[in-house]
């Protein structure tokens, strides 16, 4: 792990490993783009009220289906255009935001919390414990995953809320499997007999020990996983089966604007671009994150 | 080398059991009846609603209903669709050779663009060519594919008129199905037009289904291209002042493509997931809209029936991919 | 590759054995239709697409008039009613054939009185051979009251038919022209019971119709082709295809490039696209159907026609037919559309006005904000191209009045059984037409039908309204019914019971080639006497 590495082979004056981790990201411009495009998204949610021009499930019933500005027949009131009710299509991107961001960490954070116990219990108890865990995962794998997903939210109905169970269920294996990896990897090393033997606990080991060493990997992981997130509820959405009316979610978005996909082609484009600049965010992000984080690739 | 097969395929063998008590269970979990959600306004009298359970087995105790099932199984019936009272084996055969050319065409599409894409990404390193092709490598991992579809269907069908909108084939076309697979079927129709037709209504089904296939081969081969570059031999191979084509293609390409053949046999997921979304957005009558529209038609033997089945093919292709890795690399198979 | 390895190979599908590669044959119609057909027998089901796929096949004793929904004579040359109204005789054509099935089936005789009791009885007498076959839900045939009505069904010969009803019923012969009278080959039934495949009956159609059945691929087409000895003459067209596109932006995108003629249902987004098209006709017609929103007179403050009457004006009707409509509805003062006979005119609309909405909520001593709900359903039906765009367009309306809706939706199946169950405040959900006539809608909001379960979606009994129902349906004179119907519609219109939002208009969209197409009121369609130039 990159932190170890330093810390141990530089006795006199050694570079904090933060400040070594973001030298190494600051050389990647394009990890620095992303992040500043998902600090801008991240903004543009957060500060909705202020930034979006109309409130998101306002109806302009003179201006419906109104093309974007620059286009003949829109208008500068409705920059990017209006929808099928006449609503505004940028507010309800800005306002859809915080959907799209809140699904994508909030899938990441019951992941990786239910990832980083199952994965420890599978890594730490093994034996019975750990072969079910891991027969459980394989079968969640072994249905396709938008299957999946699609099949839970069938039984437990289309809403914001099971969206995020359907896809934090479907994405969890990964989450399992690399926790449970980077413990075992982590719990042969020699720092862990050492505490092992002066008698550390065992929840201790877990969390204080073991944890903070094999954090990178899971770093990585949820921070593209975000990304899948988003996409995946999307497509949820999309096919009718993600959040409800008159959430402005953009998959959701997206389905209702099919229809109209000939006559007003911008109620379609738009959604489609902002999951995309959001996702290409993230994953490019992402990507520095694993290059400044993983010494395999480091400097190669 | 046996044991690693054998242990490997032991373990599928419970996986698979499960999957039909899950499917088995999902199914039923899902809320709305298979009679009643095919009615219009009318709806239906309990009296009838009562009798069409009966007939259908829905009113057994469930571990009855799922000892049927399974006994099914073993005699491989799949149980019959409650909407179009076939088999539910029967449908999913003439229906997957749809996918499976769907999805093959996706990966040729993939893996043309995709190796060329990481190689040569790879050869110029930090270039403005790797840059651009990782750059679009990236855009296609991160595609949100069913509004892609749209775009290209908006602007490939609707503004250029180029490509057909919707199914697998013009309908002047009439042949029997013997392989299932148009394009193959349309050759051996001797129809003059058939095969091009066919072809043309592939095009962008298999590129929007291939787009994430694409970028994923794009990415490994780049990074396995370059770790290739760094090894010694190919190191070697340039000092003595073999031409550079030569070292690419004979040592570097052949070595970087292990890890690459794997990547491509993991796709079987993603294809089949993104098979889905792009057979609803192309009207392509494969497995994945097959599924789709057994939910919401409830269709329940269909339903359990297809999940199994494509859940079944999925855990043998990534068994094939993990075999073929363990034949490859033996560090796989002694690990764990 | 030499046909008998094609043969055999194809086998396996029972289509193979008479299909020859009939690529490009004389003259084609395709029709681009929504989805797949559950069966091809129309006893046994209800939706417009499965009913849509067998029609060509088969004929019934008397049938709607092509484009109207005038009765006229059809396996039955003529039919006469006794003076009490309850005893009608059917004297059937002679000479009709029936068709060849693929799975080998050959004729021996003609149509004749046999074949119609068959027919009837299958559905009507549990012990009959074939009731049972296919799952043996006959809902028309129940939900018209048939069972009920149909006293006794006799062969008096070969060619006369005799039927004894319970009572004098005016809507009964409108009820054998629909799909519930279709005529099947009793022949053909026997059959298939002696070679042990009796469901194959329900998969494999033979019928009298102009058009025979060829193959069918599920999701994929139904084949046709045009019957040479068909009793009314040989179709002008000689293949009929149904190429199965459930999306509408592609049926319009293949309607475009002449992949097919004549088209299902058009987004109404593209209407405006279609007019302007030159290769294309759009025909229209107002659906025999009703779009509306029950309020739960039960639940409070519901039970307040007031507050019926205030939610009424809250709600901009005419932006809701502009917008999801897109001019593809016309707004609702009545339940029955204009086309039924009694639809009274003199009643005048509520018209939109929020802030006489806002005084009845007050003067009715609703405090608002006040939390109502509004369902609406998850599918598209032939009188609501979206219902849940109406819906989030009268949440924005209703907010305005102070009355905060929240949109509640589930399963289809499910949505309908709850609200029959009264479980709405308020709802939406409408009807469509089967046989013309006015009864055929007004049962909707009788006393019978407002029990838990019930199809009165607003629990509504009034008892000025339900004398008169009961009434109109007894009497045979229609000038009498008409009044009696009139005076219906202003008290429901006055008491409120439901907000009536729009008959859709149907659209057809065809080629300029297509000749003699006829939008049917009854939301069928129709290919005999259509041409294609």
């Amino acid at each position: 792990m990159a932190a170890d590495v330093t810390v141990i082979s530089a006795p006199q004056a050694p570079p904090h490993p933060l400040a070594v981790f973001w030298h190494d990201l600051a050389r990647n411009r394009g990890a620095l783009l992303g992040l500043a495009v998902v600090v801008l998204i991240a903004l543009l949610a957060i500060f909705a009220d202020v930034v979006a021009p109309h409130a998101p499930a306002e109806q302009f019933r003179a201006h419906v289906l109104q093309p974007p500005a620059w286009v003949e027949g829109g208008s500068w009131a409705f920059p990017l255009g209006t929808d099928e009710v006449g609503r505004d299509i940028l507010s309800r991107l800005i306002y859809g935001a915080r959907y799209s961001l809140f699904i994508g960490i909030s899938v990441v954070a019951v992941a990786l919390v239910l990832g980083i116990s199952l994965g420890f219990a599978a890594a730490f108890v093994g034996g019975l414990v750990d072969v079910m865990i891991e027969r459980l995962m394989d079968l969640i794998m072994s249905v396709p995953s938008l299957v999946l997903a699609i099949v839970i939210v069938a039984i437990i109905g289309p809403s914001l809320t099971n969206t995020i169970i359907a896809v934090t269920i479907v994405y969890l294996p990964r989450y399992v499997r690399i926790v449970r990896a980077a413990a075992l990897s982590e719990k042969a090393k020699d720092y862990v007999t050492a505490a092992k033997t002066v008698g550390v606990g065992r929840w201790r080991l877990m969390f204080v020990t073991v944890l903070p060493n094999c954090v990178a990997p899971i770093i990585v992981q949820a921070t593209l996983g975000v990304s899948d997130a988003i996409l995946e509820a999307a497509a949820l959405g999309f096919l009718g089966l993600g959040a409800q009316p008159p959430t402005p979610e953009w998959g959701t978005m997206l389905a209702a604007a099919r229809e109209f996909l000939q006559r007003a082609p911008w109620v379609v484009t738009w959604p489609g671009l902002a999951i995309l600049v959001t996702v290409v965010s993230i994953n490019l992000f992402g990507d520095g994150l694993r290059d400044a984080l993983d010494p395999r690739l480091k400097r190669s | 080398m046996l044991t690693y097969i054998g242990r490997r395929l032991a373990l599928t063998i419970p996986t698979i059991f499960a999957l039909m008590f899950l499917t088995f269970l999902a199914v039923r979990l899902v809320p709305g009846d298979p009679v009643e959600v095919r009615t219009g306004e009318r709806g239906i009298s309990p009296e009838r609603l009562a009798q069409f359970r009966h007939e259908l087995g829905l009113d057994q105790p469930v571990w009855k209903q799922f000892a049927d099932y399974v006994s099914g199984l073993a005699q491989g019936d799949f149980g019959i669709s409650l909407v179009t009272k076939e088999p539910v084996l029967k449908e999913f055969l003439t229906l997957f050779p749809a996918t499976l050319e769907l999805a093959f065409f996706a990966t040729v599409f993939a893996v043309t663009f995709g190796i060329p894409f990481g190689v040569v990404a790879a050869l110029r390193r930090g270039g403005i060519l790797d840059h651009g092709l990782m750059g679009v490598a990236l855009f296609g991992y991160s595609m949100p594919i069913f509004w892609w579809g749209l775009l290209l269907i908006l602007f490939f069908s609707v503004q250029l008129d180029l490509t057909p909108v919707s199914g697998r084939i013009d309908l002047l076309y009439y042949f029997e199905p013997v392989t299932g697979f148009m394009t193959i079927d349309a050759l051996i129709s001797g129809q003059e037009g058939a095969f091009a037709s066919a072809l043309s209504h592939l095009v962008l089904p298999a590129v929007v289904l291939g787009t994430i296939p694409l970028a994923a081969i794009a990415r490994m081969t780049r990074s396995s291209m370059l770790e290739v570059l760094e090894e010694d031999y190919v190191r070697t191979a340039r000092a003595k002042g073999l031409p550079p084509l030569r070292v690419i293609g004979l040592h570097a390409l052949r070595n970087a493509m292990i890890p690459v053949v794997t990547v491509i046999g993991l796709q079987g997921g993603t294809l089949l997931a993104g098979a889905v979304l792009t057979e609803t957005i192309f009207a392509w009558p494969g497995v994945g809209k097959w599924l789709i529209e057994s939910i919401f038609r409830r269709d329940y033997p269909a339903l359990q029936g297809g999940v199994l089945l494509i859940s079944s093919i999925l855990v043998l292709v990534n068994l094939g991919v993990d075999i073929v890795n363990g034949v490859i690399n033996p560090r796989v198979r002694h690990g764990r | 590759m030499s046909r008998t390895i094609r043969g055999s190979v194809a086998a396996v599908s029972f289509a193979a054995a008479v299909l020859a590669s009939t690529a490009l044959s004389a003259k084609t119609l395709v029709y681009c239709s929504e989805g797949s057909p559950e069966n091809f027998t129309p006893a046994l089901n209800t939706t417009g697409t499965s009913l849509d796929a067998a029609r060509p096949v088969f004929n019934q004793l008397v049938e709607f008039e092509r484009g109207t929904t005038k009765v006229v004579p059809g396996l039955a040359e003529k039919w006469d009613i006794s003076d009490d109204g309850k005893v009608i005789t059917f004297h059937l054509r002679k000479g009709v054939k029936f068709h060849s099935g693929i799975n080998n089936f050959k004729p021996t005789r003609d149509f004749n009185a046999d074949d119609v009791l068959f027919s009837f009885n299958r559905q009507g007498d549990p012990k009959h051979p074939y009731h049972k076959v296919s799952g043996g839900a006959y809902d028309y045939y129940n939900d018209m009251e048939m069972p009920k009505l149909i006293q006794k069904l006799e062969k008096v010969d070969d060619y006369t038919i005799r039927m004894t009803l319970s009572e004098p019923n005016a809507p009964f012969i409108a009820n054998l022209a629909m799909d519930l009278g279709t005529i099947h080959s009793a022949e053909y039934a026997d059959f298939l019971m002696k070679q042990g495949k009796p469901e194959q009956f329900d998969q494999i159609p033979v019928g009298t119709g102009p058009f025979q059945f060829v193959a069918y691929q599920k999701d994929a087409v139904i084949r046709f082709k045009a019957f040479p000895q068909y009793w009314g003459g040989k179709a002008k067209i000689d293949d009929l295809v149904y190429a199965i596109t459930p999306d509408a932006t592609a049926r319009y995108a293949k309607l475009k490039k002449g992949e097919c003629q004549v088209m299902f249902g058009p987004n109404p987004a593209d209407l405006a696209k279609m007019k302007e098209d030159k290769d294309i006709n759009l025909l229209s017609q107002p659906g025999l159907n009703i779009a509306y929103v029950a309020f739960n007179v039960q639940k409070k403050p519901f039970d307040d026609k007031h507050v019926r009457q205030a939610y009424i004006m809250a709600i901009d009707k005419a932006a809701i037919i502009r917008d999801v409509y897109q001019g593809a509805g016309q707004a609702a003062k009545n339940l029955i559309p204009p086309t039924i006979w009694s639809y009274n005119d003199k009643v005048k609309d509520y018209g939109y006005d929020p802030e006489k909405a806002r005084q009845l909520l007050k003067e009715a001593g609703v405090q608002t904000p006040l939390d109502i709900d509004l369902w609406y359903m998850p599918v598209q039906r032939p009188y609501n191209p979206n219902a849940k765009r109406i819906a989030e367009m009268m949440q924005a309306d209703l907010a305005k009045v102070g009355l905060n809706a929240k949109l509640v939706t589930y399963e289809w199946g499910e949505y309908r059984k709850r609200l029959q169950q009264g479980e709405h405040i308020t709802g939406q959900l409408g009807w469509t037409g089967d046989n013309g006539d006015p009864d055929n809608f007004f049962f909707l909001l009788g006393c019978s039908a407002a029990r838990a379960g019930g199809q009165n979606l607003s629990k509504w009994c009034d008892k000025n309204f339900d004398d008169r129902l009961v009434k109109a349906k007894q009497i045979p004179n229609v000038a009498e019914r008409t009044k009696l119907y009139e005076e219906m519609q202003t008290i429901a219109h006055d008491e409120a019971p439901q907000m009536t939002i729009a008959h859709s208009v149907v659209f057809e969209p065809i080629r300029k080639e297509v000749t003699g197409y006829k939008v049917s009121p009854l939301g069928r369609h129709d290919f005999y006497g259509v041409e294609v130039k």
